[in-house]
């Protein structure tokens, strides 16, 4: 059978299912009808007249979820729609995606909320959820109105761009949206201290003459919105979480019981601020890289359960916005297509956590702080899925980036761990080109 | 021996060697200054271009004056970098120069990393004229240059280099140099301006100016930029002349031997009082000279010069 002709009712064998943060050593198998699975589970099964496609023995998973992706659409489609972010993500695995507000114009309105879910089901290639900004037009002043974007489908509000400097902003903020159910994520950077700088604040701005971003400018606000949190009982969620201070701060805010969940993006657990050496914007991202250490405690803060789940951060900017000097360039790097290799290459072979547990992280975990639907394969449940080969070693080549941004610093990078093909509701929505 | 790069980026990747052949060569034409005649033909039928995105009136005089002593061809360009940022970028300024076949290019820009980007993309010769807050090399080997003819080997020598040191490029590139020659390098001024983060560069912090100047062999004072007050990094000129400003009672607690230099413009009872800055005891106009003799010998090695036939052309 061909993977791009897929019927209603189909039948994958010869798969290793990975669920609920745990890779089977068996040879299992998944059911799909009418988009939604109906039986799942490792050995085999024989259903009559049902097409079967062979999964080659690569591992089965739950489409991956990506809570924290820049879409740029409406204002900036130069860098990325919601058609080709959604591609990016399909060609990266992912069936579901969160997307951050700071559009342009911001996402500030319930009407905001519905375009963008309008125009995630014209393209079809993945699920995205939206999140509405916290402050209209992200200026910082004036709460938007959560209720109204919460009953268009806002996942979640945020001012990631923008971080939020008024407390009393915040506060109101995690007290309204509490009443709601739903989290406030923070980029957590107080801009007075960011100031003008454009990488981590330790020795390799000193000597490259870069303005740094100091570590405290991010554990203050940390400190500051976990205290908040606390206040009133509402649902932080901190985006891209980078120093150690802030996984200690989040890590005691757990232990005191406050309701706070935590991300971390690829870059932060697998590159350090010495990669700025080469002055190449690919290594410009807020926050900025740090230092060893501060690697190490955001990977320990995935393996203890501190940090909740793995996010990208994915945040498209054009050839020639990269290819300005790093002070002039802007932030951010693409992250869809790479994330599980990445995941794989630097977290799994590096022998610091296992594979179920990094599926679990890009899955399940991630599904729970935005109360997603997906992250797991039951009986009933959508039939998102993605299959990939953890072994297989590839080079990151400019040519196959499925963005229509190209600024990932693993361009030409060796990787292990490839996609092979991703379903969404059953449906076929990316397929790696030797897999057929 | 000859340079290993056919750029001028920064001294942090420069050998010992290399250093000392551009100051060699570089005192080979500082003679050259006495003579009636004060230019030489080497570079006859070569273009350098001095791009400058910055002002910087002196820096860019020096290397005129030096392109001109080796009868170079010479285009100026200045632009500021903000207009860079609309619309064109450093790769296409760089591929325009490269399509009109130009031998050399000194630049002047905000950015650090700046040079060594147009050096990658570049077949021609690429001299660094200051990349924002990273480095300023032709500055540094002439304040090497000038310390090197008070004092000779600079092997051991105690050097304090007093000021913004966060944001100079010149205080960067004289750690690398003098550093990769053998000489002890403290950095003095307020811990705004001097992070503790600079002893990665291989020089002492002292926050104390009495200390850091007792035992030196020179000061190096860096002007103060006045737009930095704004922005909370000190308090007031009056503050900075009164705890790091540089005046004859600060020389009489140093070796009486110590001198002074200061890599211009000054900011006169700022970082250094009128009376230090036309005394016996500075060598800033020294400077001054020494930077066209500096700016001449790299222009020469870096287009292929032999330094053994200089002292043939005496
Ligand atoms: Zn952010």
């Amino acid at each position: 059978m061909d993977w791009k002709s897929i019927p209603q009712e189909y039948l994958v064998t010869n798969v290793k299912l990975c669920l609920g943060g745990k890779l089977s050593a068996k040879t299992g198998y998944l059911h799909v009808k009418d988009g939604k699975v109906k039986a799942i589970g490792d050995g085999e099964l024989s259903v009559e007249n049902v097409p079967t496609f062979d999964g080659n023995g690569a591992v089965l998973s739950p489409g991956f979820i990506d809570v924290h992706v820049h879409f740029r659409e409406p204002g900036r489609e130069e860098k990325e729609s919601i058609h080709t972010g959604s591609r990016a993500a399909a060609a990266g695995g992912f069936t579901s995606v969160v997307t951050m507000p700071n559009t342009l114009p911001p996402v500030d309105s319930a009407p905001m909320i519905t375009y963008q879910f309008d125009r995630a089901r014209e393209s079809g290639l993945c699920r995205v959820f939206p999140t509405g900004a916290i402050s209209k037009n992200q200026d910082g002043e004036s709460l938007t109105e959560f209720g109204d974007m919460v009953a268009a489908g806002a996942v979640g509000f945020t001012d990631d761009g923008t971080p939020v400097m008024n407390g009393s902003l915040m506060k109101y903020a995690l007290q309204y949206s509490k009443m709601l159910g739903i989290p406030v994520t923070c980029h957590a950077e107080d801009t007075s201290l960011a100031g003008s700088g454009v990488m981590h604040a330790g020795s390799w701005s000193a000597k490259l003459g870069l303005p740094g971003i100091p570590r405290v400018a991010e554990d203050s606000m940390i400190y500051r919105d976990c205290e908040l949190a606390r206040a009133t009982g509402g649902h932080l969620h901190v985006a891209h979480i980078s120093t150690k201070g802030a996984v200690d701060t989040v890590r005691r805010a757990k232990a005191d019981g406050i309701n706070v969940t935590a991300e971390a993006t690829p870059h932060h657990f697998t590159l350090n601020h010495s990669h700025c050496q080469t002055f190449s914007p690919m290594f410009k991202m807020n926050p900025p890289l740090r230092e060893e250490p501060d690697v190490e405690a955001v990977i320990a803060g995935l393996c203890d359960g501190t940090i909740d789940c793995i996010a990208t951060d994915h945040a498209p900017h054009t050839v020639m916005e990269k290819e300005l000097m790093f002070d002039q360039a802007p932030f951010g790097i693409i992250g869809l297509e790479t994330a599980l290799a990445v995941g794989i290459t630097s977290l799994v072979k590096a022998g610091k956590l296992d594979l179920g547990k990094l599926v679990y992280l890009m899955t399940e975990a991630a599904a729970k702080i935005y109360n997603l639907p997906g992250g797991k394969l039951e009986e009933g449940t959508d039939a998102d899925f993605v299959l990939f080969d953890p072994e297989q070693q590839w080079t990151v080549l400019v040519d196959e980036v499925q963005s229509r941004s190209r600024n990932s610093p693993w361009l030409g990078e060796k990787l292990t761990g490839r996609v092979k093909a991703t379903f969404m509701g059953g449906r076929n929505t990316w397929l790696d080109k030797d897999f057929s | 021996m000859a340079l290993s790069s056919k750029d001028l980026i920064g001294l942090e990747h420069m050998s010992q060697e290399e250093i000392t052949l551009i100051l060699d060569t570089a005192d080979a034409f500082r003679a050259v200054f006495d003579r009636p005649v004060r230019k030489v033909p080497i570079m006859r039928g070569k273009t350098v271009v001095n791009l400058f995105f910055e002002p910087s009136t002196r820096t860019r005089i020096s290397f005129e004056l030096a392109e001109q002593r080796l009868s170079a061809d010479i285009i100026n360009f200045s632009a500021s970098s903000s207009s860079l940022k609309k619309g064109e970028t450093l790769r296409d300024t760089a591929e325009n120069i490269a399509a009109m076949k130009i031998d050399m290019i000194v630049m002047r820009h905000s950015s650090p990393g700046a040079a060594q980007y147009l050096a990658d993309v570049l077949d021609a010769s690429v001299i660094n004229a200051g990349d924002g807050p990273h480095e300023h090399p032709t500055q540094g080997l002439l304040d090497i240059m000038t310390m090197r003819h008070k004092l000779g080997s600079l092997d051991g020598k105690k050097v304090t280099i007093i000021g913004d040191i966060s944001h100079s490029r010149v205080a960067r590139s004289n750690i690398y140099g003098l550093t990769k020659l053998g000489a002890e390098v403290t950095l003095c001024g307020p811990p705004t301006m001097v992070p503790g983060a600079m002893e990665q560069l291989g020089a002492k912090v002292e926050y104390d100016l009495k200390k850091a100047v007792r035992d030196a062999d020179v000061l190096n004072i860096l002007r103060i930029q006045l737009e930095r007050q704004s922005q909370m990094v000190f308090p007031s000129n009056r503050e900075y002349a009164l705890m790091f400003g540089i005046d004859e009672d600060v020389l009489r607690t140093t070796k009486p031997e110590c001198f002074v230099m200061h890599p211009g413009p000054m900011n006169r009872e700022v970082e250094i009082s009128s009376a230090v800055a036309d005394g016996p005891r500075q060598v800033i106009l020294d400077q001054v000279t020494n930077g066209v003799a500096i700016r001449m010998a790299v222009i020469y090695l870096l287009s292929g010069g032999d330094p053994g036939s200089l002292a043939g052309r005496g």
